[in-house]
């Protein structure tokens, strides 16, 4: 055995005992470092002739670059063992729970509304909106309920007090009054909704004396009530996420509205907790509607002679309670953290015609 | 407005039952709120007579009966036991052959018991059915035998019917239009209009005077205003007051009313069965003649309902020569009123204005029957018949003798011609109904005038609800059948539908979702609360009160919307939720005028956040409440919110904690720890995190077009550079980051602060502040040199603006 091949097998010995970076960096020193073996070698090929460094030139060679992979493989595999040394002390217990964020949620009257908005605004209706406080005159006499009318006692109107001017207004009964501001700003057609706070002097089980309505108005030349009632009946399909429903017209009375007429959604009740629309032999109160009255039109600026449309409202709060089976109105406005979560929406859940209003 | 079946039909000919006139009523108008039927719950209880009853072979005290249940051919008395004919034991001592009782048959309730009636074996005769008392019926305590009813009872038909009780009982609510359905009559004569049968003539003779009137009726009002145009009168006398006839009684309690005497019953039936509402003074007590007038200011008055009311100039009375003896169309006195020993009447029937009484109505704030009818308006030629038709009901009742009619006034004028076109129909209902159908609707329902087109139609005395053709499209439609409208499809506006939000709705709804996604939970809570609170929170003011809230701690409109929130942690700690992060989008009150509102997105953090193996809670801070409401404009804006804060906010904010985000001329937003006083009244644990953004004040986006700005890196290696400044404590950090920001506005593209300082190695009163400078070329590599030159321009220009020292 030649001596170039004993001091292959003594290094490669040596970098296989090697147990640590140290070792492995002393034997790499020994063999390659400027005064290592190999190195001083690699110098004796400066004094050889040339054809004797062409013969040992490319063994020397050769052998220092096995040696260098060998150290390098060496100082890999102690890498890889000292990480797996290292990782071994750092368990952790996985099944401890996440750190807690906090789960938000949206009340179920903004995630109705938004289902609304999605429906009517594919019919071309606009979100229209007002004020909380309002004057008399929008709430009640342009809409052709004038003072002392017996109307006014259907309402229980919470008023404000006397202002320094000595002007009284009022907490809008209902979300009628923005109907009024459109007309007086807009010239037909008009297709708006209009959904939003209403105060009335009632409170029990189904009443809150602060709850949301919302109302639709068009006006334009040719809309009549077999149009209202096209979409009512869209409007329920889309918004309780049926392929049919039944509505059923009644004769009723609004001072602002000539012909008035009641709606009815046919419904089962029969399961406890549980409604079932389209079908069943119960009936519930959908919306108050009718054609707008020629003196309101008049009064807010537009011809009667003209123009006609119709208009309808319910409630919001309802809407949601029907749709979501909640049973209360009072707890919406209580701010329950239990009842948001467990009737509240997550944040992403938007509702889109085309991914559907709910899950 | 509640009536029975059986008076209805006292007007109607009609075959229809109860369920059949409620659907009828409600497919026209007339909701129907309810049916009482007391003869529903004696459904399975028919009458029966009495063949033979004999003592029973085995006890003296019990009787066999043999009893006709009808259903088959003619019992005769010698009749055996067979399909129609049963044997009953029972232990009656009034049963009797021939009497007409109440049978149930084997099988039925007994409603006293609640039991099932069972074939039963009575001392070894065997009995199958039983005789009712009024007790086992509960239809009275009366129990010492059973029921005998009226020998013309029909053997086998309904013992409800025969017991008088069968009379289902239907409540319809009428809308404030239909002044000619609050009485039996109207609602009569609407159904025949609808159909439903033939309407009874209601046709008034006149009661003959036999003397003239001692008293006479005067209008006392200045020309302008006529509350009262019409006031008829009449004089009985020789009266005598007792209880009404039976009949009479039963219809108003069947109502609800409690019968009083026969010259009040007789008010009373006549409002209710024909809408004219009636007084009957106690002639005795009035002096002189009898006018209708104006009160005096400040004119008072004892009223039937035993509370004295003070009148007022626009109200109308009805006086004698003394005094004020009634509150027109509104109530009578009580000094002028009926008794048991009243001897002389004077009857009233006067036309009101509907608005005068609205008023006073409201004004004195009573709701009484009359002013029920006269407010959404009588029939004005029903004035006249009604005294006949009252005076009629007297002489029958309590005797007497009238006097002439004394009038005063005259009908007001209630004829008025519309102009219809029968397309009307077509145009605002969208159904077509045929011309002779309309015209027929039309007469059906008492309306006049001729057939042309357009055709001039005079409503009806008793509707002046009906104005104009609208109206007339209503009453055709409501008849024809409002379920006959087609549905009929609205035209889309264009192909593929617009968007229809305004910015500010876009704004709202991403806010409501960023803060979702926070981990906000959304409220919503009322828009009034305890006037403490809005004090606290810088309303509380008079302009700002309910007038009559519905609770009087919810009597003031909230000047913003935290306290809401404030006062919902506090529930949500009591239930053991003290953790909470609340937000709500709603509208804070500036003033009590409309308008005066916005629209603010506030929210909450409180407690300290849940317990967790972590430990990572912390309890909530200003840089909390800054964060959220930076995450708000930012999602609101659709880019960074760059404009600075300034220290302090409102006084319900802690005074050193809290800031205010200006941009332009108003407040953007508030945030930072709710005062620890403010906590303290509200009793709810701090600290407390809160913000306040203006959703209105937030600016539009001023880009136009959708295109971004182009995206061009620098190529060049950015620089990052630390300074520390020790600075006095007073000094704001925005004004270290300003200075270092605007030393070079084109290479430092941002500057951070990443660490503060206080305590050992700093001076007392100073703070030691670090920021990294990042600073990106744009054209070329700068040299160590070039980075030196602006580290120290830097260095200058905060030491320069903020006295700060670097360092070392």
């Amino acid at each position: 055995m030649s001596d170039i091949q004993t001091l292959e097998r003594e290094i490669l010995a040596a970098i296989s005992a090697a147990r640590d970076e140290a070792a492995l960096e002393a034997v790499r020193v020994a063999a390659l470092g400027k005064k290592g073996a190999i190195s001083e070698l690699l110098k004796t090929l400066g004094g050889m002739s040339a054809d004797e460094r062409k013969e040992k030139g490319p063994t020397f060679n050769s052998l220092r670059d096995r040696i260098a992979d060998a150290l390098a493989a060496r100082k890999a595999a102690l890498a890889d063992d000292a990480l797996s040394a290292k990782l071994a002390t750092e368990r952790v217990d996985v099944t401890l729970p996440a750190r807690p964020e906090p789960r938000g949620t949206i009340h179920p009257v903004s995630q109705v509304l938004d289902e609304m908005t999605a429906i009517f605004a594919d019919l071309g209706f606009a979100i229209a909106e007002g004020p909380d406080v309002e004057y008399d005159d929008y709430n009640f006499t342009k809409l052709n309920i004038p003072p002392d009318h017996p109307a006014r006692q259907m309402h229980d109107t919470f008023y404000v007090a006397p202002q320094a001017d000595g002007s009284r207004h009022v907490l809008r009964t209902h979300t009628s009054p923005v109907q009024v501001r459109t007309m007086l700003s807009q010239k037909p057609p008009i297709r708006i909704i209009s959904p939003g706070r209403t105060y009335r002097v009632d409170s029990d089980a189904t009443h809150s004396a602060m709850f949301h309505q919302f109302e639709g108005l068009v006006i334009d030349e040719v809309t009549h009530l077999g149009n209202l009632k096209w979409v009512l009946e869209e409007f329920c399909k889309a918004f309780f996420e049926v392929d049919q429903v039944e509505i059923r017209a009644r004769p009723s009375f609004f001072p602002f509205t000539e012909p008035s007429v009641e709606w009815d959604l046919r419904c089962d009740r029969s399961a406890p907790g549980k409604i079932v629309f389209g079908t069943g032999n119960d009936w519930l109160e959908l919306a108050g509607s009718g054609m707008v009255h020629p003196r309101v039109l008049e009064m807010c600026g537009i011809d009667p002679e003209k123009y006609q449309g119709f208009a309808f409202g319910g409630g919001l709060d309802r809407l949601a309670m029907l749709k979501y089976g909640i049973p209360d109105i009072r707890p919406f406005f209580e701010s329950d953290l239990r009842w948001l979560r467990h009737y509240g929406f997550a944040a992403l859940d938007i509702p889109t015609l085309d991914g559907g209003l709910s899950r | 407005m509640k009536f029975t079946l059986s008076w209805l039909k006292a007007h109607l000919e009609t075959d229809a039952d109860a369920a059949a006139v409620a659907e009828k009523l409600t497919s026209i108008g007339l909701e129907v709120e309810g049916i009482e039927d007391k003869g529903a719950a004696l459904k399975d209880f028919t009458v029966a007579r009495v063949i033979s009853a004999e003592k029973h072979p085995n006890a003296d005290k019990l009787k066999v009966c043999l009893v006709d249940i009808g259903g088959g051919a003619p019992a005769s008395s010698s009749e055996a036991v067979g399909q129609n004919v049963v044997q009953v034991v029972c232990g009656a001592p009034n049963a009797h052959t021939g009497m007409k009782a109440v049978f149930a048959k084997p099988g039925v309730v007994i409603p006293s018991s609640g039991e099932v009636l069972k074939i039963g074996t009575i001392r070894g005769v065997e009995s199958r059915g039983m005789l009712c008392s009024e007790r086992e019926l509960l239809l009275s305590e009366e129990h010492t035998g059973i029921i005998e009813l009226p020998a013309d009872a029909k053997v086998g038909s309904p013992a409800a019917d025969a017991l008088g009780s069968g009379d289902p009982v239907i409540d319809v609510s009428i809308t404030p239009n239909r002044g000619d359905c609050t009485s039996v009559y109207g609602i009569a004569r609407d159904l025949a209009a609808a159909g439903l049968g033939k309407l009874h003539s209601a046709s008034v003779s006149p009661v003959p005077g036999k003397f003239a009137s001692p008293k006479k009726v005067h209008l006392n009002f200045d020309s302008h205003a006529k509350p009262c145009p019409l006031f008829a009168g009449r004089f009985i006398r020789g009266v005598k007051n007792g209880p009404s006839p039976k009949w009479v009684q039963d219809r108003l309690r069947a109502v609800g009313l409690r019968p009083i005497s026969a010259l009040v019953d007789v008010t009373n039936l006549l409002s209710l069965d024909r809408g004219r509402p009636l007084h009957v003074f106690d002639a005795d007590k009035l002096s002189g003649d009898v006018q209708a007038r104006m009160a005096k200011d400040g004119e008072q008055l004892l009223a039937l309902d035993g509370k004295t009311y003070t009148l007022d100039g626009t109200m109308c009375v009805i006086a004698d020569e003394k005094a004020a003896r009634g509150i027109g169309g509104v109530m009578g006195g009580e000094d002028s009123g009926c008794t048991e020993t009243t001897a002389n009447v004077f009857v009233e029937s006067a036309y009101f204005e509907p608005a005068s009484i609205a008023q006073t109505g409201r004004k004195l704030a009573i709701i009484s029957d009359a002013r029920y009818r006269f407010e959404r308006g009588v029939d004005p030629e029903f004035v006249v018949p009604g005294i006949e038709l009252a005076t009629k009901l007297i002489l029958e009742f309590c005797g007497g003798e009238p006097s002439e009619t004394v009038i005063a006034g005259k009908v007001p004028e209630w004829r008025r011609k519309i102009t219809f076109t029968p397309a009307a129909v077509t145009r605002l209902a969208g159904i077509d109904v045929p011309k002779a159908e309309i015209v027929r609707i039309l007469m059906n329902l008492g309306f006049t005038g001729d057939d042309g087109d357009p055709m001039q139609v005079v409503p009806p005395s008793w509707r002046s609800d009906v104005e104009g053709s609208a109206d007339l499209v209503e009453e055709v439609v409501r008849i024809y059948g409002l379920s006959k409208v087609p549905s009929a499809a609205m035209l889309r506006p264009s192909v593929i539908a617009r968007p229809t939000l305004t910015s500010a709705q876009r704004r709202a709804r991403i806010v409501r979702r960023a803060l979702a996604a926070r981990g906000f939970n959304e409220t919503i809570n009322f828009s009034f609360l305890p006037r403490a609170q809005a004090k606290l929170f810088g309303g509380g003011d008079d302009a700002r009160q309910i007038e009559n809230p519905i609770a009087a701690d919810l009597d003031a409109l909230r000047p913003s919307v935290l306290p809401s929130l404030l006062a919902a942690a506090v529930r949500n700690a009591a239930r053991g939720n003290a953790d909470c992060m609340l937000f709500e989008i709603g509208a804070q009150f500036d003033s009590g005028v409309p308008g005066a509102q916005q629209t603010i997105a506030a929210g909450i953090r409180a407690g300290s956040g849940v317990r967790t193996w972590t430990k990572a809670t912390h309890e909530p801070d200003a840089f909390d409440a800054k964060a959220d409401m930076l995450a708000i404009l930012e999602s609101a804006m659709g880019t960074a919110m760059t404009a600075p804060v300034k220290a302090g906010a409102p006084p319900w904010y802690h005074p050193g904690r809290s800031g205010t985000l200006v941009l332009g001329p108003k407040p953007l937003a508030y945030f930072g720890e709710i005062h620890p006083a403010v906590l303290a009244k509200l009793d709810l644990k701090g600290p407390v995190a809160a913000f306040e953004v203006f959703l209105d004040a937030i600016p539009e986006r001023k880009v136009k077009g959708k295109a971004r700005s182009p995206f061009s890196p620098s190529p060049y290696p950015a620089v990052e550079r630390d300074f520390a400044f020790v600075i006095d404590q007073r000094v704001a950090a925005e004004e270290v980051l300003k200075a270092a920001r605007n030393t070079d506005r084109q290479l430092i593209e941002r500057v951070d602060a990443f660490d503060l300082y206080e305590g050992k190695g700093v001076p007392e009163g100073k703070k030691s502040l670090a920021i990294a400078v990042r600073i990106q070329p744009k054209d070329k590599t700068l040299t160590d040199a070039e980075i030196d030159a602006i580290a120290e321009k830097i260095v200058a220009a905060v030491t320069k603006a903020t006295g700060g020292v670097l360092r070392t």
